[in-house]
């Protein structure tokens, strides 16, 4: 090829990527769909109040107060959500580091979601913090708090979402049809999913060590010095139980994209995980016993919190856990699934019972999120899912590129 | 491709290693030759007469204190007074107790501010700033006393929390509830000096106050210290506070994260190593 034929294939190859791109920004599919008309109008109402809240200020919409000062927003979007996205780091290490090819068709899809959860319910500490414009101080070096925790866990999420970006680029590459930058970006996954792993380690648990100051304001059965470790081998079994709860859900919305063999794969990947969820639970249970008999804290069980902590501990660690064996031993698929729907809300209350229900458990005014807050809540999950969908409809996540679409560089490019 | 991943992994080394030298792993403040300024309260001499809160808020530019201390009623500090004075029946008689940030020795709020904001000064004051807080309020979660104070009607919104007139301090001055306490109930001096002061009143009328200085040893020690006649949980103090310093609460934590840092990708690239054995070369390039 000549020099001038090269340059011009280059701009010929620019311009139809140009294009290309223009197309894939337009809408796909039905417009008026019960999703859609659901989430649009909370997603409006949602930014409608986090104007209001750049505006007034956070009291204005939230309940927060000066002895609660973190409420939903990081309990539930950001402590129980990255909770939930530990399911990409588990799956990257099963895959890539022990080998086991046979997860690789939901590794993509996986850390798609652990990408968006950490872009999407870290991004919602932005709306949190009261000067957000000061959010570089802890980043470009002017100000480094070393000592503190949450400096750890700050930087480990940005790192993460860059490790996690790089072992998602391939699908990015493949859908732009650039062959060689995949090519270099493959050879990245292995270093990013190791340090994705060691990262995950350290803010999973770097999350739960937030609250290790807080001894005298969280509930005695629920503060304990191992709540990092708690944190952590937690997030191996939440994370796993929404792959599988994702998982159901996007192969039957996202059905057209998934092969028949691939459907059925999935139902054997679910087994596996689940068994990998019980060994999980069980390890945790037996930490949870170590403490509450270390700590000799009996006597609380009869309390209302007791209660209260005995049907979390119960109905929605040990329950699921029964669940997931017998599923494995019945090859029951509904039963997983359900354990894995009941692991959630465990891990929901567990996350809530430190941050926010068992935080400050003995005051005269508890506090309770507002609907605003909620909303606010539910407008970020709704956006994350949107563009969840907007990935998925067009990128090669669940299922190879050349099923259904092969764009005019990537046939040109394409030598193998 | 092999050659990618081995460079990938050396920048990798690399930014790990810079990581965790950027890390210092001190929970307390660095160690300085100059000695803590303190504050001393003694409880049997305040008359509750508010002149501290006035002073202080005329020294703060905030509005002044429109309440009074009255019996049980428990006024706690906000973002408009820094200081307050709350009065308690007790078997001596009404006590008045003045509250602010007690400047702990190392600090719960230091430690958790990943900015730098919430500062422990060499010279004793704990103080806020600015320029540096992002409104994280991670310091009013880790505070045991919940003295930093949060302005959520603002959009731009600061804490605030007594400064031990920090300023002031600079200029030479001492801090304004000291200078304008009638009844000399306030005294401003190094740490050392004030607990020695404390120590001499207490040997010199023992029937006059109760055994105790509260702040000399709770959260490991802090820069404001009481007096009192009677046993301070009858004056509205928690005395079950720990004994050691907060920031060792996630001393543990912090220092298991270089050995995890270091540790892991070791053990981790060797797991690769050992499943990835044969099959790395020809598995590498499918999707």
């Amino acid at each position: 090829m000549s020099q001038i034929e090269t340059v011009a294939s280059a701009e010929a190859q620019a311009d139809s990527r140009w294009r290309f791109l223009l197309s894939e920004l337009k809408p796909k599919g039905k417009i008026f769909t019960p999703f859609n008309i659901v989430s649009v109008p909370i997603i409006i109402l949602g930014l409608i109040i986090i104007f209001i809240r750049f505006w007034k200020g956070l009291g204005a919409v939230t309940n927060l107060s000066q002895t609660v000062p973190w409420g939903l927003w990081i309990g539930f979007d950001v402590v129980t959500g990255v909770a939930f996205a530990g399911g990409a780091y588990v799956l990257t290490f099963m895959v890539y580091v022990l080998n086991l090819k046979k997860y690789e068709p939901i590794v993509r899809v996986t850390v798609l979601n652990g990408f968006l959860a950490y872009l999407f319910y870290a991004g919602a500490l932005l709306l949190d913090l009261g000067r957000p414009w000061n959010v570089i101080n802890p980043i470009i070096g002017n100000s480094f708090g070393t000592s503190s925790v949450l400096f750890l866990v700050a930087w480990h999420f940005m790192l993460y979402m860059l490790a996690t970006l790089i072992e998602f680029s391939p699908a990015v590459a493949e859908w732009l049809g650039m062959e060689r930058a995949r090519r270099i970006l493959k050879g990245m996954t292995i270093g990013a999913v190791i340090f994705g792993i060691t990262l995950s380690t350290l803010h999973q648990s770097g999350l739960g060590a937030l609250y290790l100051m807080a001894v005298d304001k969280i509930h005695p059965l629920w503060y304990t010095e191992f709540i990092p470790i708690l944190f952590f081998v937690s997030s191996i079994f939440a994370g796993l139980s929404m792959v599988i709860f994702e998982g159901s859900i996007t192969y039957r919305v996202f059905s057209e994209k998934v092969s028949d063999k691939d459907h059925k794969h999935h139902d054997k990947l679910i087994f596996g995980m689940a068994k990998v969820c019980a060994g999980a639970m069980f390890a945790y249970l037996f930490l949870k016993l170590l403490i509450l008999v270390h700590e000799q804290q009996w006597a609380l069980l009869s309390t209302g919190f007791g209660a209260w902590y005995l049907l979390e501990i119960v109905g929605f660690v040990i329950l699921p856990m029964i669940l997931f064996i017998s599923s494995i031993k019945q090859h029951n698929l509904v039963l997983s699934k359900i354990a894995a729907v009941l692991t959630l809300v465990g891990i929901i209350l567990n996350r809530l019972n430190i941050t926010v229900i068992g935080f400050h458990w003995d005051a005269a005014v508890r506090y309770v999120p507002t609907w605003m807050e909620i909303v606010v809540t539910l407008a970020i999950i709704f956006i994350e899912i949107w563009v969840f969908r907007w990935v998925i409809l067009r990128m090669p996540v669940l299922s190879k590129l050349s099923k259904y679409r092969k764009p005019l560089t990537h046939q040109i490019n394409e030598a193998e | 491709m092999s050659i990618n991943r081995r460079n990938f992994l050396k920048t990798l080394g690399v930014t790990g290693t810079s990581i965790i030298g950027a890390r210092s792993l001190s929970a307390s403040p660095s160690v300085s030759t100059v000695e803590m300024k303190a504050v001393l309260i003694d409880t049997t001499r305040c008359m509750g007469c508010q002149s501290c809160e006035y002073a202080c808020a005329e020294a703060n530019d905030l509005p002044e204190p429109e309440d009074y201390p009255e019996v049980d009623v428990n006024r706690a500090t906000t973002t408009e007074q820094l200081t307050v004075v709350n009065g308690y029946d007790t078997s001596e008689g009404e006590i008045y107790v003045k509250k602010q940030c007690f400047h702990c020795n190392q600090p719960a709020c230091d430690a958790a501010c990943l900015t730098k904001a919430m500062h422990k000064t060499d010279d004793g004051p704990v103080i806020w700033r600015e320029e540096k807080c992002m409104g994280c309020r991670y310091c009013m979660v880790s505070c045991p006393f919940e003295v930093p104070k949060f302005e959520y009607d603002s959009p731009v919104p600061s804490i605030r929390k007594c400064t031990m007139c920090y300023d002031r301090q600079q200029e030479g001055e001492i801090p304004a509830c000291v200078e304008n306490c009638p009844n000399e109930a306030i005294a401003f001096g190094t740490r050392r000096e004030l607990l020695t002061e404390a120590r001499r009143r207490i040997s010199e009328s023992p029937d006059q106050y109760y055994n105790y200085i509260y702040g000399e040893k709770e959260a490991g020690g802090t820069g404001v210290l009481y007096l009192a006649s009677v046993p301070f949980e009858e004056v509205g103090f928690d005395t079950t506070v720990q004994k050691e310093s907060y920031p060792e609460k996630t001393k543990g934590f912090l220092y298991s994260v270089p050995s995890i840092f270091v540790l892991w990708p070791m053990m981790l690239l060797g797991l690769y190593k050992s499943t990835n054995d044969k099959e790395s070369e020809d598995t590498g390039d499918q999707a």
